[in-house]
């Protein structure tokens, strides 16, 4: 089976919309005119930027003293992290464009940031993805590396902002020093890989290179900046890394950091990553090794990227051989029931929806680890995880007012791949509503 | 809890079912079964690496308060480190430990390790779960052990995790279980799902173990209200300690479980007596202490064992806490184990005793702990954990006399 609309919608995309199949002639072409798809969603002027957020953040000395402030700050915080995640998820619900929103999705998880694990992360979670991430998803690799080494949310997230070298004067006057958090995930998750070469001296190299990389306190935040290369919290002297030698200095950073994307090693990285997570848990060896040259010869142009992965026939089979992560499967629910427009989806079901997100076990911007959330099959079709996604799939359906005929949604939304046990269920349901939640519950919406 | 009330075991194997459920070969063995042993065995992961120096901490080791600085626990003032022995205190707010130490219900074990050198917490956790001498590999240990020792009865080996967990993935059907925030569906929309699910390979057999482990929950406790959201990873890890103890005292109950605690992985402001850490631990105290609660008298038929993927820096980093380390702690709990000892071949935490002068250097393998456990509770035989449960792992012995026999 080569390209077809019912793949490109599910797999690549976040799931077919009522009469979406029928309008798609071109799937290939669909998926690839998306790829140069740049402008934001016009609902996320209203976020502050990562500068921002710093200029307007409450004065810290008088949080620590009044307990009713660090209170209502925390609410503030936490009603800001639900803004951010409704603004994130109605994006999907009624994207024109969703694969470009997948593509950010997938390098948002690559470089995981989790705002549960630490509250000052929270304020920049939004922006982290926005503007470290989405302006790099069809650009170039070592661009979003860098944007995202840079962003307060990573800087806090993995401590790097903290880190001080021994020999800098602020590892010699405070009681400061290295960490080296971020130097080890920065090459074991997001370039080289495990087993991709390195070793604990380099590490430790890495994070003498990249101290003095940290957020500025709002005195010093200045313009349009969130980024501050601190020297008194630089470790002085040369660096060996990988066995190239690094001068003093900010710039040697960013050589570390682009030489680190342009690695062989982080081709091969990304390139299997890239395919099993659109593809199959076990992806095609020809498909990862197409990928993998593509990676390399351009110079990690995330956009080629994508066109040759939707270029390439293998990334066509199987058919529906990945499972949908929770975030997917309520997007694809949304986008099925509730049309495209945005009107229809009410905050109070937006509400809903997030509490469904959080009961199956995820929710925006808060990956478990820096590893990101998993996309395979044994992590989300978990014995309990079934039954709760079954659970959903009744609970979203009773609350669907408008009249819908299951079996006619059902052939909309799966064309050829709808199978006869499916179609059955569908029939033979005692109601409209649960003939619905059997048609979310299904075999084929579980998977892309 | 106001929904009506569902009860799962009757749509299993109650007469309204059957027409629906004979189409479904998944449901074949949904009637609880009694347990094929009275003993139970836990494992406790604590991933994101436990520092077993200061859980455990070595305060008879001259170089220990040096070494640790601020982070280092103390022998007086206000919270005194709780002693062992004459090298080795547990954290104060290890007090329930320290209680079943006393009791002879809990041995320690210090710098045992993974078989691999390895700090990534990712690689470093796969390894702890298969179980083998090196990286790769698809199944875990503890499912192994389920197909040694014959079982084939998902109800019977419970993961209260959202999913099953790479320790015990395997051949041998194994289920997960966390309360649900979500409504019930009733017994036909289920019945419904069933049928539909039932040629599915993966949702099939999934759904059926699902629906199984949750009456049998529901049953242990119908008035228990839904704990909220433990689909998601919970830092609070009491909750889902109290059930487990609960649905693992029940005759027909799990016999195998496993438990998952994070935060471990204290890169920044870990604290000592009090902090981040001691927060963590406390919280894995009484974890424990519930899930002793939830067991009952099955406390005395239990082993529990405490992991961690590695131990952290032996100095702390730049910013009071510490990085990614080797020699870790473990620990065995319970009325079964032999206890009121700390093991551990000591290397000492002097500089040039250090592991690449930076970690607690490993003297042990933590798989001669979990053979010792499985030879002496669940009896398998030695020479089965050498090849199966542990493969090509004749060289690491099991631990003898950890168990009472």
């Amino acid at each position: 089976m080569g390209p077809s609309a019912e793949l490109a919608l599910h797999r690549f995309g976040l799931g077919a919309r009522p009469g979406e199949l029928a309008r798609i002639g071109d799937p290939a072409g669909w998926l690839t005119a998306q790829i140069a798809a740049q402008a934001e969603p016009v609902s996320f002027g209203d976020f502050p930027r990562a500068a921002q957020v710093i200029r307007e953040a409450p004065d810290r000395g008088a949080l620590k003293d009044d307990k009713d402030a660090r209170k209502d700050y925390v609410r503030e915080l936490r009603d800001a992290a639900r803004t951010a995640i409704g603004a994130r998820m109605k994006a999907a619900y009624v994207s024109d464009t969703p694969f470009h929103e997948r593509l950010v999705w997938f390098w948002s998880n690559h470089l995981a940031i989790g705002m549960q694990a630490k509250l000052r992360v929270v304020p920049f979670a939004f922006d982290y993805e926005r503007s470290a991430i989405r302006p790099h998803v069809t650009g170039r690799f070592a661009d979003m590396l860098l944007a995202s080494a840079r962003h307060p949310a990573m800087l806090i997230y993995l401590d790097n902002a903290l880190s001080a070298g021994p020999g800098s004067r602020a590892g010699r006057r405070r009681d400061q020093g290295l960490n080296e958090n971020y130097a080890r995930e920065l090459m074991e998750l997001h370039t080289l890989g495990a087993g991709g070469g390195y070793t604990q001296a380099d590490i430790v190299e890495l994070a003498k290179i990249l101290t003095g990389w940290t957020v500025p306190p709002k005195e010093f935040q200045k313009g349009d900046t969130a980024f501050l290369f601190a020297p008194n919290r630089h470790e002085p002297g040369a660096k060996t890394l990988l066995g190239v030698r690094y001068d003093e200095g900010e710039e040697a950073g960013v050589q570390a950091i682009t030489a680190l994307a342009r690695h062989p090693s982080t081709a091969r990285h990304i390139a299997r990553k890239f395919a099993a997570h659109f593809t199959a848990d076990a992806p095609d060896d020809a498909l990862v090794a197409h990928l993998e040259g593509v990676f390399r010869d351009t110079d990690g142009d995330l956009g080629e990227l994508a066109r040759a992965l939707v270029a390439h026939e293998a990334a066509w089979t199987p058919a529906l051989g990945k499972a949908r992560d929770p975030i997917q499967f309520v997007t694809a629910a949304v986008r099925a029931t509730a049309g495209a427009s945005a009107g229809q989806i009410k905050p109070e079901s937006e509400l809903a929806l997030l509490g469904g997100m959080r009961a199956l076990g995820q929710v925006p911007f808060s990956a478990p680890t820096p590893q990101g959330w998993p996309d395979t099959a044994a992590a989300w079709f978990g014995p309990d995880q079934v039954v709760e996604r079954a659970e959903w799939a009744l609970a979203l359906a009773g609350r669907i007012t408008q009249s819908v005929d299951p079996a006619e949604l059902a052939a909309g939304l799966f064309g050829r791949l709808l199978t006869d046990t499916t179609r059955t269920a569908i029939a033979r349901a005692p109601s409209p509503q649960e003939g619905l939640a059997l048609l979310i519950a299904s075999p084929e919406f579980m998977r892309r | 809890m106001t929904s009506p009330r569902i009860d799962r075991r009757s749509l299993l194997t109650g007469a309204a079912g059957v027409a629906a459920l004979s189409l479904m070969p998944g449901f074949a063995r949904v009637a609880f079964a009694n347990a094929p042993t009275d003993k139970r065995f836990v494992v406790v992961i604590l991933r994101g690496a436990l520092d077993g120096l200061t859980a455990l901490a070595p305060v008879g080791d001259p170089a220990y308060a040096p070494l640790r600085g601020e982070l280092a626990l103390e022998a007086g003032g206000d919270r005194p480190a709780l002693k062992l022995d004459g090298m080795f205190a547990l954290h104060p707010d290890l007090a329930g430990f320290k209680a079943a130490y006393d009791a002879g219900q809990m041995a320690a074990f210090h710098a045992v390790a993974i078989p691999v050198r390895e700090r990534s917490h990712f690689e470093a956790q796969a390894i702890l779960e298969t179980g083998l001498g090196r990286a790769g590999g698809r199944d875990g240990w503890l499912n192994r052990a389920l197909g040694v020792m014959g079982w084939n009865d998902a109800g019977k080996a419970v993961a209260f995790s959202p999913s099953v967990p790479l320790i015990l993935t395997g051949d041998a059907p194994a289920s997960s279980y966390t309360a649900s925030a979500l409504p019930q569906g009733t017994d036909d929309y289920m019945a419904r799902v069933a049928a539909l699910y039932a040629p599915d390979s993966l949702l099939g057999p999934a759904l059926a173990q699902g629906l199984e482990v949750q009456a049998m929950a529901a049953e242990g406790d119908p008035g228990a209200a839904p704990m909220k959201g433990q689909g998601q990873r919970q830092a609070n890890m009491v909750p889902v300690a109290e059930t487990a103890g609960r649905m693992l005292a029940r005759a027909d109950g799990p016999r195998i479980a496993v438990l998952e605690a994070y935060g471990w992985d204290t890169h920044v402001g870990q604290g000592a007596a009090d902090g981040q850490l001691a927060r963590r631990l406390a919280n894995l105290d009484a974890a424990m202490t519930a899930f002793r609660k939830g067991l009952g008298e099955a406390w005395n038929d239990t082993v529990v064992t405490i992991v961690t993927e590695f131990g952290r820096t032996a100095r702390p980093n730049g910013n009071k806490g510490t990085d990614h380390g080797t020699g870790a702690a473990a620990f065995l709990l319970g009325g079964a184990v032999k206890g009121g000892m700390v093991t551990a071949d000591w290397p000492g935490l002097a500089d040039r005793n250090l592991f690449e002068n930076r970690d607690l250097a490993a003297t042990g393998d933590v798989r001669s702990v979990l053979k010792g456990a499985l030879a002496g509770h669940m009896g398998i035989d030695p020479g089965r954990l050498d090849r199966d449960v542990f493969p090509e792992s004749s060289a690491v012995p099991a631990l003898e006399g950890v168990i009472r026999v």
